[in-house]
């Protein structure tokens, strides 16, 4: 479980996260949404320790990883995995060794059994016949599989997946996001994934975290979001008329109403 | 930001690589790849210039010892000294800096940009470690090595555009080589080898590892870090003959 109490960032003039508290469980997809600039990428790189915070605390099962040294950090990162936006694979090394990188630098196994493993998550993202080829032979879809298969190699417990599904077209992207959430229950990892795409957030948001100008806004689970009655989340999730009739129509199979003044026989027609 | 703050950024670089490796295997493999890079990729543009060089030098000082009591000796006694306390050392340096520099600050640069740089940090790899010493060591080993491959193709250039001129016979020049040699004049010319090699691999690191933004920023790193390293070179050149020819 990952606890954040309160964190602050700023960089010069311009503060970027205003105070944030959160709880993220483990086993869940925990979403953070929110509209650019508003300080999710900032919050999540305060997460792995790519930013230091200007204040507050980040809670790793009961250790505050802001106060750790170096060696103690080290050890907390070795736990973490991360699928970057741009999956950040090295270019120089094919795929089998992008995987084998992080168990060639902190385990002492032999070639064979790294080359195992690398081949059991490798078919765990439902990836064949790649182990030779290089990132720039695949595709953004693969690339992103292959960022997946290096962040789980090491068996992490936690997750983090910032923008998993840009780029991607909307069928690659529910692979990506049915891997994310079988991976996370499969392992039981906390998973944190930071998104703008909507599919996301109603696929596997078990945990939504909604940041709205440095400040987390709302927060609830992919059913509740449907019926939140906040308005500033309501006009960054349903801001097209098809996302509005999709809540609508959503709301009136559950409930038989919805709550606002629509003509309810124009919207089912 | 300020020349103050940018030095002691590159000072907080330098402090942050001396750190336990995570996997000692890794590392010497990483070193070993960078000496390859360093050291075997830039031996063919060293060997060319270095040659070029001393065969120069020995044509435009023939051009300008006209005087008949000077023995013809003293152009590979003049070629010899030149190469040795500046041409080797400095001016193929000079050339490393574009050609080295350049790489570095790019590699560094477009991993930087492509968050590599933060995907080996999360796995727990210190990064100035893994990415920026093994560069430095592998300069400090092979730039020292490449120097003395100068100085001697540059003075053997040297040898063989003067024959081949009929400017002096190859006994007049061989002679004047180890007329009056100095042996510290090499032991000169490798401490500026060591102090430009670390200049050449440190600065474009600094510049590529900070880079921040995108393909543009890369190129202006880049750009910037040769710019200087050399303008370092010169400057470290003219204080080390201070401090250890005068």
């Amino acid at each position: 479980m990952i606890e954040v109490k309160d964190i602050k960032k700023g960089f010069g003039e311009k503060q970027v996260l205003k105070g944030v508290s959160v709880k993220m469980e483990a086993g869940k997809c925990n979403l953070i949404i929110g509209a650019s600039g508003s300080g999710k990428t900032v919050f999540m790189k305060c997460l792995v320790g790519l930013f230091e915070p200007d204040e507050g605390e980040i809670i790793y099962d009961k250790a505050n990883f802001l106060t750790m040294d170096d060696d103690q950090r080290k050890e907390v990162r070795k736990q973490i995995g991360m699928l970057f936006q741009g999956s950040a694979l090295f270019d120089s090394l094919t795929v089998e060794r992008n995987i084998m990188f992080p168990l060639d630098m902190f385990t002492k196994d032999n070639y064979a059994t790294k080359l195992k493993r690398v081949n059991e998550v490798l078919e765990r993202v439902k990836l064949k016949d790649v182990n030779k080829k290089f990132p720039a032979e695949l595709s953004g879809g693969m690339k992103k599989r292959v960022g997946i298969a290096r962040a789980i190699v090491l068996n992490p417990k936690y997750l983090f997946c910032d923008e998993p599904n840009s780029g991607l077209d909307p069928q690659t992207s529910l692979v990506i996001d049915k891997l994310i959430k079988e991976i996370t229950t499969e392992y039981n990892i906390t998973t944190i994934v930071n998104t703008h795409d909507m599919n996301s957030v109603m696929e596997i948001g078990d945990h939504i975290i909604y940041m709205h100008q440095g400040l987390k806004e709302w927060e609830g689970n992919n059913k509740e979001i449907i019926f939140s009655k906040n308005e500033l989340l309501n006009e960054f999730i349903f801001a097209s008329e098809f996302l509005k009739d999709a809540k609508d129509m959503r709301m009136l199979e559950q409930t038989g109403k919805i709550d606002n003044d629509r003509n309810m026989d124009e919207l089912i027609k | 930001m300020t020349l103050f703050t940018e030095f002691g950024r590159y000072l907080l670089m330098i402090k942050g690589m001396f750190s336990k490796p995570e996997n000692g295997k890794m590392y010497w493999k990483e070193f070993m790849h960078q000496c390859g890079e360093i050291g075997i990729g830039s031996l063919g543009i060293v060997a060319l210039i270095s040659f070029f060089i001393g065969a120069v030098s020995t044509l435009q000082t023939a051009y300008q010892l006209v005087s008949p009591i000077i023995p013809k000796s003293t152009i590979a006694q003049i070629v010899r000294d030149t190469i040795i306390l500046e041409f080797a050392p400095t001016l193929v340096c000079i050339v490393l800096a574009g050609v080295i520099g350049s790489k570095i600050a790019s590699e560094l640069g477009n991993m930087r940009v492509s968050e590599q740089i933060d995907a080996l940090e999360i796995m727990g790899i210190n990064t100035k470690t893994y990415l920026v010493l093994p560069k430095i060591a592998a300069a400090l080993l092979t730039i020292p090595m490449l120097i003395v491959i100068a100085g001697g193709l540059g003075i053997w250039g040297g040898r063989l555009a003067g024959t081949l001129s009929g400017i002096l016979s190859p006994e007049e020049f061989d002679t004047g080589l180890l007329n009056a040699f100095v042996p510290y004049n090499v032991f000169f010319a490798l401490i500026k080898a060591y102090t430009f090699a670390f200049i050449i691999s440190s600065i474009p690191a600094y510049y590529g590892y900070h880079v921040n933004g995108g393909a543009l920023e890369i190129g202006r790193a880049s750009t910037k870090s040769v710019v200087v390293s050399c303008i370092a070179i010169l400057f470290a050149d003219y204080l080390l003959s201070q401090l250890l020819l005068s």
